[in-house]
């Protein structure tokens, strides 16, 4: 019992020693759409190690004249990237220290349009789908190399699908805006039109009313 | 030994937890599997290579591997992460198409006002999570503990909103206000855990690569049925506004018209009975 102890405790350390070295370079990342209130910013952070590449790519749906204020800082605290006022845009960088990035984003020269942002950042490669995949010592089969390429296809596909979903969101948004703004303008404009033809015929009115005491006066 | 053992479950069950999602929807291959990421994940870098200098000593440095374990699963990034207040409320929107599942994954850490540092984890600290459709009805709205995963799947397609709050009013107190939120939410066929799949249904890599060339497939017919929907969704806006704008035009013009008729009419009588015109 007591000498099968540490044979067993010492299984579990190889294992544990074994999943930890197997980590290899890991793909992280995060694709998020989030509400930006105005006058407000909004930081995000990862950690990231050295010599790894990492994008963002963002990009602004609704809100305002569609425009957001972006930075990007290393663990250090210099700017690597500094945008004002971008509709959308895509940042790649290879990092050169260890430790936390941070993006943020800011809507800080807006007072009254709050901003829906769509962000997405990668860091690193994409990794196997087992974990074994990647321990390949032989070449890829025919087939093998076939599932890649279709692979690498359809990330594409998926990629642009997502771009024109986030461009017909902001269409449609804009359309929906114009359809409210139409009402609410024409319903405004008639009630105007009512209250400045009352008015106009009142005062009208009113300069002729006025004037008929004096005229009495005078010609008696 | 027992304490190891289950030091080692636990950082298994937290690095299958530990789903750090690549893209979630436009790189679908990119799925974090679990079984190859997680220890990753879960572990700073410099810490692994520790650990390997350590593995085969015996009962001595049996503690070692225990504490170096909890420290990684702990402390480990588990990918991006944000401040919140205390009664702070971030939204998150995802715009899925329908039958679609979403799994998030989220880990919280409260800042220690004395020692100015990010605790490793809090027990005690819930967050409530609130997720509701494109109609606004209420789909999931459950408190969860500091770390805790949420799954729903979508019935109707359109923009999901996830919100997250913490519930706890201790923070003031103890934290000054800030608690770090790791926050990871999978969509649709990224939540797919491929070597489990594998394990299951019992798949050669060949065809386990062919398996996830046919969920990529399906994410993309759901997306173009989703596409079309919206479409329809943005003609009907497009027509409602041309009607409209027909509509009120003619309207307003009638309407300015015989305002102008009634004044002169109103302004004729109005004069003749002063016996100006």
């Amino acid at each position: 019992m007591d000498s099968a102890a540490p044979r067993s405790t010492s299984a579990l350390l190889l294992l544990l020693l074994l999943l930890l070295l197997l980590r290899a370079e890991r793909t992280r990342g995060a694709e998020l759409t989030f509400e930006l209130p105005d006058s407000a910013k909004q930081c995000f952070h990862e950690d990231v190690e050295q010599g790894v590449k990492f994008s963002l790519d963002y990009q602004v749906i609704t809100g305002g004249h569609y425009d957001v204020d972006c930075y990007v800082e290393d663990p250090l605290g210099n700017t690597i990237y500094r945008e004002t006022k971008k509709q959308y845009d895509s940042f790649t960088h290879r990092a050169e220290v260890k430790g936390v990035y941070q993006f943020c984003f800011s809507n800080e020269f807006s007072t009254f349009s709050h901003k829906t942002i769509y962000f997405d950042f990668q860091v690193g490669d994409e990794p196997p789908i087992l974990p074994d995949m990647g321990n390949r010592v032989t070449a890829l089969t025919q087939m093998e190399s076939a599932c890649v390429t279709i692979h690498e296809a359809l990330k594409t596909v998926i990629d642009s699908q997502t771009h024109y979903r986030l461009r017909e969101a902001q269409d449609r948004a804009r359309a929906e805006d114009l359809n409210n703004r139409v009402s609410y303008w024409s319903i405004g404009e008639t009630v105007a039109l009512f209250v400045v033809s009352f008015s106009q015929v009142l005062l009208l009115k009113s300069f002729f009313t006025e004037k008929r005491p004096v005229s009495r006066a005078v010609h008696s | 030994m027992r304490t190891l053992r289950s030091a080692v479950l636990r950082g298994q069950e937290d690095r299958r937890r530990a789903v750090v999602t690549a893209h979630a929807r436009s790189a679908p291959g990119r799925t974090a599997s679990p079984g190859s990421e997680a220890p990753a994940r879960a572990c700073a870098p410099g810490e692994g290579r520790e650990m390997a200098g350590v593995g085969a000593r015996g009962r001595l440095v049996m503690g070692w591997p225990v504490l170096l374990l909890l420290a990684l699963c702990a402390a480990g990034a588990r990918g991006l992460y944000f401040h919140i207040g205390e009664t702070e409320k971030r939204c998150f929107i995802e715009e899925i198409p329908d039958e679609t599942m979403v799994i998030g994954n989220y880990r919280t850490q409260m800042w220690d006002k004395q020692k100015e540092v990010f605790l490793p984890s809090t027990p005690g600290l819930g967050m409530h999570v609130e997720v509701k459709d494109p109609e606004g009805k209420v789909v999931l709205s459950r408190q969860y503990g500091s770390e805790g995963r949420f799954t729903f799947t979508s019935h109707t397609p359109g923009e999901h909103q996830i919100c997250l709050h913490s519930n706890s009013t201790r923070m003031a107190l103890f934290a000054g206000g800030r608690l770090r939120v790791h926050l990871d939410i999978q969509v649709g066929e990224h939540a797919n855990n491929y070597p489990e799949i594998a394990a299951k249904d019992k798949l050669t890599e060949l065809q386990l690569r062919a398996r996830q060339l046919l969920d990529q497939v399906e994410q993309i017919q759901k997306e173009q049925d989703y596409q079309r929907y919206r479409e329809e969704r943005f003609r009907l806006t497009s027509e409602s506004t041309n009607q409209r704008v027909l509509w009120w035009s003619i309207a307003q013009t009638v309407i300015l018209i015989l305002t102008g008729i009634w004044q002169m009419r109103h302004l004729k009588s109005f004069f003749e009975a002063k016996k100006l015109v």
